[in-house]
C-alpha cells in the first residue's frame, strides 16, 4: 500500500479537478473520439481489398493483442496518475516526460489537419440543401452549346470535387491563392469546436450526447435503406464473401494492425485526459474492452452500409453501361425504341456480331461487366466525396440522404475532434500555461485553404501522425512496464479496479505489443524507403485525363516530410538529455556546497 | 399522264430527300422514353404534324415566308422512330440551304418539342445542337444562406456561453470578497485589550506603560 499512500496527496490535491457528470458521458467521449472518419471510409476498404470476410480475422487478432493491451494501458494511467499526458510521463519518470511533449505536439498537427476535412464535409452539408444537387450537372460553357470540356471528360461529381470545391492546382509548388468559401466554412469549423469546448468536459460532455449517437442513427437509417436498394445484395455477398489466400500476404496483417492502431486513437494522449477526469476508482478494465469492441463492431456495422450502397452503385453503374450500349444498336441499326432489355442484350449482341460485324465494329461498344463497377474501391475522402456521392445522386430523395450522410460525417469528425482538443489543452492547463477562462486555437490552418491545401493536407495525413504515434505507443508500453514497473502498475489497477490483471494482459503487455508495434515500425520504414513518396495531381492537361497524374515531390517539400515525421519524436531523446544533464548539475551542486549556498537556506535557520 | 405526273413527283423526290442527301437531316424520336404508357403511335399523321412544323419555323425565316407544307419532304422512315427530311424551295427543285434550316429549327426548337411532348434530348435533330438551358440558378446560393444560419446560431451560443460565464465568475468573487470585507473591517477596528486601545500606547516613547490599568474603578476594592 506505499504507492497507495505515496499517491494520496495526488488524489486529494485533485478535488477541483474537473468530473464527468456520469460514468457514460465519459464511455461516449471516448467512443466518439476512437469512432470517427476512418471507420467509415478506410475499414470497409481494406475488407473489400484484402479478401473481404477473411480481413475480419487478422483484424480481430490485432484488436486482442495489440489494440485492447495498449487501450487499457492509457485508460489505467490516466485515470491512476489523474493528468494529462505531459503531466502523466513526467511523473512515470522525468526522464520519459519527452514522450507527453510528443503525444502533445503529434495531436496538435492532427488537430490542424483533421478540422480541414471537417470544413470539406461542412461545405458538402450546406450544399446538400437543395435540389437538384450541385454535383449532379456539369456547367454549361460559355456559348451554351455544351458542358464545361474539363467536366465533360472527369465527370460531374469529379470536377464538383476537385474544380468547384477545391479548386486545386496541378501542381504542389503552385499554391494558388486561399479560396473564400472553404475559409468561411474553416471559420465555422473553429466557431463549432470552440463552442463545444468552451468549458472543457463540462461542454463537451453535453455535447458528445448528440454527437457520438447521432453517426449510430444515421447508419442505421442507412442501412435499413441501404439493405432495399437493388443491387445491395449482391454487393454485400461479392465485398464480404471471404477470400482465404490474402492471409498469406504480409501487408494484410500490417495494415489489420495499422488499422486497428489508428482507429482506436492510440498514443494521442487523449484517452490519457478523457480518463484523468474519472474518479479514482473505477473499472478501467471494463471500460477498456467495452469500448475498443464498440469500436470495432462500429466499423464492421458501418462497412455493412458501405458496402450495401456500393453495390447499389455498382448495379446502376452496370445498368447505365448496358443502357448505354443498347442505344447505340438501336440508334446504329434503327431497332424500335425499347426493344432490347438488358437480358437479351448479350444475345443481340452475338446475332449482330454475326451478321453485320463490320457496322458493329465501327460503334464504341464498351464491355460491361458487374464485377468490374464492384471492383472499384475507394477510401479516404474519395469514398466520401467522389463515390458516395455519386451514388446519392440516384437515390430517390437525394437531398435527404446527402444532409443525413454528411452531417453524421460532420458528428463524427467533431467527436473525434473533441478528444484531439483535450489531449492538446488538457496539458497545457495541467502544466498552468493557460488560464481556465478561455481556451485559443491556432488558426494556422488557414494554410490548408490554399489551392495546393489538399496535396499538404496529404503529407501531413502520410507522414505527421503514422511514425510518430508508432513510436510514442511503443515508448508508451515499454516506459509503464519497464520503467514504471509491472508489479507496481498491478498493484495500482488491483487499487483502481480491485481485481489485479490476469496473465493475458500480463504477457500482451510485456511481450506481444512491444513486439507487434516494433514489426509495425520496421515495416513502415521498408515500405517508406521502397517508394519515393510520389502524389497524385490533378491535372487537367495531363494526357490520360481524369486519371491523376503521379507526380514526385519537391526537394523541399520531402525535407518537410521527414521534418513531420520525426521532429515530434525528438522531443523524448532531448528531453530525456536535458533531465540527464539537469541531474548531473544537481548532483554537482550538491556535491560542491561551497560554490553558492542559497540565501533562504541561511535564514530558515 | 397522271401516272407519268406521279412517277416525276416520286423521282424528284427521291433525288432530293435520301440519307446523306445534301442539306438533309436525319430526325431521331424516342417516344416511349419519353412518355412511357402514354406514348402515341408514330403515324403519317405525326408526319404532317411534323411537316407542318418544320415549314412553321421556315416561314419565320425572312425571305422564306411562303414555305408550305408540301415544300417539306421526309423519307426512310424507321421503326425507331428515324427519318430524314429536306426543305425544298417553292419551285421544288432545289433544297434550301441546310444553314437556313438550322437555324430555323434552332430558333423554334422548343415549340416543336412541345408539339410532340418531347423534349431535346428524345426529339434528335442530328447535327443540329440545342442551345442547353442554363441550370436554375438562385440569385443568392442556398449554400450561403444555410452557413449564415448556421454560423448566427453558433455565434449567439458562444456570445450566451462566455457572457454566463463571466457573470457567475463574477458572482463568486463577490461570495468570498463579502468574507474578506469583514475581515478587513475586524482589522481596521482598534485592537482593544481590557478596554484599552493598543494603538496609542507606542505613542508614548514606552516611558508610561498604559497596558496597566489606571482607572480606579477597575481595582478591586480595598
Amino acid at each position: 500500500m506505499a504507492q497507495a499512500s505515496g499517491m494520496d496527496p495526488l488524489v486529494d490535491m485533485e478535488d477541483e479537478r474537473p468530473k464527468w457528470d456520469n460514468k457514460l458521458q465519459y464511455l461516449l467521449s471516448c467512443i466518439g473520439f476512437a469512432v470517427g472518419l476512418g471507420n467509415i471510409w478506410r475499414f470497409p476498404y481494406l475488407c473489400q481489398t484484402y479478401g473481404g470476410g477473411a480481413f475480419l480475422i487478422p483484424y480481430f487478432i490485432a484488436l486482442v493483442f495489440e489494440g485492447i493491451p495498449l487501450f487499457y494501458i492509457e485508460l489505467a494511467i490516466g485515470q491512476r496518475l489523474r493528468r494529462g499526458s505531459i503531466g502523466v510521463w513526467r511523473t512515470i519518470s522525468p526522464y520519459l516526460g519527452g514522450l507527453g511533449l510528443g503525444c502533445f505536439s503529434v495531436s496538435f498537427l492532427i488537430s490542424l489537419y483533421y478540422n480541414t476535412v471537417l470544413l470539406w464535409v461542412l461545405w458538402f452539408f450546406l450544399n446538400s440543401f437543395q435540389y437538384p444537387l450541385p454535383w449532379s450537372t456539369c456547367p454549361l460553357d460559355l456559348n451554351r452549346t455544351g458542358f464545361v470540356q474539363e467536366c465533360q471528360s472527369s465527370g460531374t461529381v469529379s470536377y464538383f470535387w476537385y474544380r468547384q470545391t477545391l479548386n486545386i492546382t496541378p501542381d504542389i509548388n503552385n499554391t494558388g491563392t486561399i479560396q473564400w468559401k472553404l475559409f468561411l466554412c474553416l471559420v465555422a469549423c473553429w466557431a463549432t469546436v470552440y463552442l463545444c469546448i468552451i468549458r472543457g468536459i463540462e461542454s463537451t460532455g453535453k455535447a458528445i450526447y448528440f454527437t457520438a449517437l447521432f453517426p449510430y442513427v444515421v447508419l442505421t437509417i442507412f442501412l435499413v435503406r441501404g439493405l432495399t436498394l437493388p443491387g445491395a445484395t449482391e454487393g454485400l455477398t461479392y465485398l464480404f464473401t471471404p477470400n482465404m489466400k490474402f492471409l498469406q500476404n504480409p501487408r494484410v496483417w500490417l495494415d489489420a494492425a495499422t488499422q486497428i492502431f489508428f482507429s482506436l486513437s492510440l498514443a494521442f494522449g487523449g484517452h490519457i485526459a478523457f480518463a484523468s477526469y474519472n474518479p479514482p476508482r473505477n473499472n478501467c478494465e471494463k471500460d477498456a474492452v467495452t469500448i475498443a469492441l464498440v469500436n470495432s463492431m462500429t466499423s464492421v456495422y458501418a462497412s455493412i452500409t458501405i458496402f450495401s450502397i456500393m453495390g447499389f452503385k455498382a448495379t446502376n453503374d452496370y445498368w447505365r453501361c448496358l443502357d448505354r450500349n443498347i442505344l447505340s444498336l438501336t440508334n446504329e441499326f434503327d431497332f424500335p425504341e425499347l426493344s432490347i432489355s438488358r437480358d437479351e442484350y448479350p444475345e443481340v449482341l452475338m446475332y449482330l456480331n454475326a451478321t453485320q460485324a463490320d457496322r458493329l465494329a465501327q460503334l464504341p461498344l464498351k464491355t460491361c461487366h458487374l464485377e468490374d463497377f464492384l471492383d472499384k474501391s475507394a477510401s479516404g475522402p474519395g469514398l466520401a466525396f467522389i463515390v458516395f456521392t455519386e451514388a446519392v445522386l440516384h437515390m430517390p430523395g437525394a437531398s435527404v440522404w446527402s444532409v443525413l450522410f454528411f452531417g453524421m460525417l460532420f458528428t463524427l469528425g467533431l467527436s473525434s475532434m473533441f478528444g484531439n482538443m483535450e489531449s492538446v489543452i488538457t496539458p497545457l492547463f495541467d502544466m498552468g500555461i493557460l488560464p481556465r477562462s478561455i481556451p485559443k486555437e491556432g488558426m494556422t490552418a488557414i494554410c490548408f485553404t490554399l489551392q495546393s491545401g489538399s496535396y499538404w493536407l496529404e503529407i501531413f495525413d502520410s507522414f505527421a501522425a503514422s511514425l510518430n504515434l508508432i513510436i510514442f505507443a511503443f515508448l508508451e508500453v515499454v516506459g509503464v512496464i519497464y520503467v514504471y514497473g509491472m508489479k507496481r502498475f498491478c498493484d495500482d489497477i488491483e487499487w483502481m479496479t480491485g481485481r489485479r490483471p490476469s496473465l493475458y494482459w500480463q504477457v500482451t503487455w510485456k511481450v506481444v505489443s512491444p513486439m507487434l508495434l516494433f514489426s509495425i515500425f520496421l515495416s513502415y520504414i521498408i515500405l517508406l524507403s521502397q517508394t519515393p513518396p510520389s502524389y497524385k495531381a490533378w491535372n487537367p492537361q495531363y494526357e490520360h485525363f481524369p486519371s491523376r497524374e503521379e507526380k514526385l515531390y519537391p526537394g523541399w517539400v520531402q525535407v518537410t516530410c521527414i521534418l513531420l515525421s520525426f521532429l515530434p519524436s525528438l522531443w523524448v531523446p532531448s528531453v530525456a538529455l536535458a533531465h540527464l544533464l539537469y541531474q548531473h548539475r544537481q548532483r554537482w551542486k550538491d556535491t560542491h556546497p561551497e560554490s553558492g549556498l542559497k540565501p533562504q537556506e541561511s535564514r530558515s535557520c | 399522264m397522271l401516272w407519268l405526273l406521279l412517277f416525276l413527283v416520286t423521282a424528284i423526290h427521291a433525288e432530293l430527300c435520301h440519307p446523306d442527301a445534301e442539306n438533309a437531316f436525319k430526325v431521331r424520336l424516342s417516344i416511349r422514353t419519353a412518355l412511357g404508357d402514354k406514348a402515341y403511335v408514330w403515324d403519317t399523321d405525326e408526319e404532317y404534324l411534323f411537316r407542318a412544323m418544320v415549314a412553321f419555323s421556315m416561314r419565320k425565316v425572312p425571305n422564306r415566308e411562303t414555305t408550305e407544307i408540301s415544300h417539306v419532304l421526309l423519307c426512310n422512315v424507321t421503326q425507331r422512330v428515324s427519318f430524314w427530311f429536306v426543305v425544298t424551295d417553292p419551285s421544288k427543285n432545289h433544297t434550301l440551304p441546310a444553314a437556313e434550316v438550322q437555324s430555323a429549327i434552332r430558333m423554334n426548337r422548343n415549340r416543336i418539342n412541345s408539339a410532340f411532348f418531347l423534349d431535346d434530348h428524345t426529339l434528335e435533330f442530328l447535327k443540329i445542337p440545342s442551345t442547353l438551358a442554363p441550370p436554375p440558378d438562385a440569385s443568392v446560393p442556398v449554400w450561403i444562406i444555410v452557413f449564415g444560419v448556421i454560423f448566427c446560431i453558433v455565434v449567439v451560443a458562444i456570445a450566451l456561453l462566455v457572457l454566463s460565464g463571466i457573470r457567475q465568475r463574477r458572482r463568486n468573487n463577490k461570495g468570498p470578497l463579502g468574507v474578506e470585507d469583514a475581515e478587513d473591517k475586524c482589522e481596521n477596528i482598534i485592537t482593544i485589550e481590557n478596554g484599552i486601545p493598543c494603538d496609542p500606547l507606542d505613542t508614548k516613547g514606552g516611558l508610561i506603560n498604559d497596558g496597566f490599568l489606571t482607572e480606579d474603578e477597575r481595582l478591586t476594592p480595598l
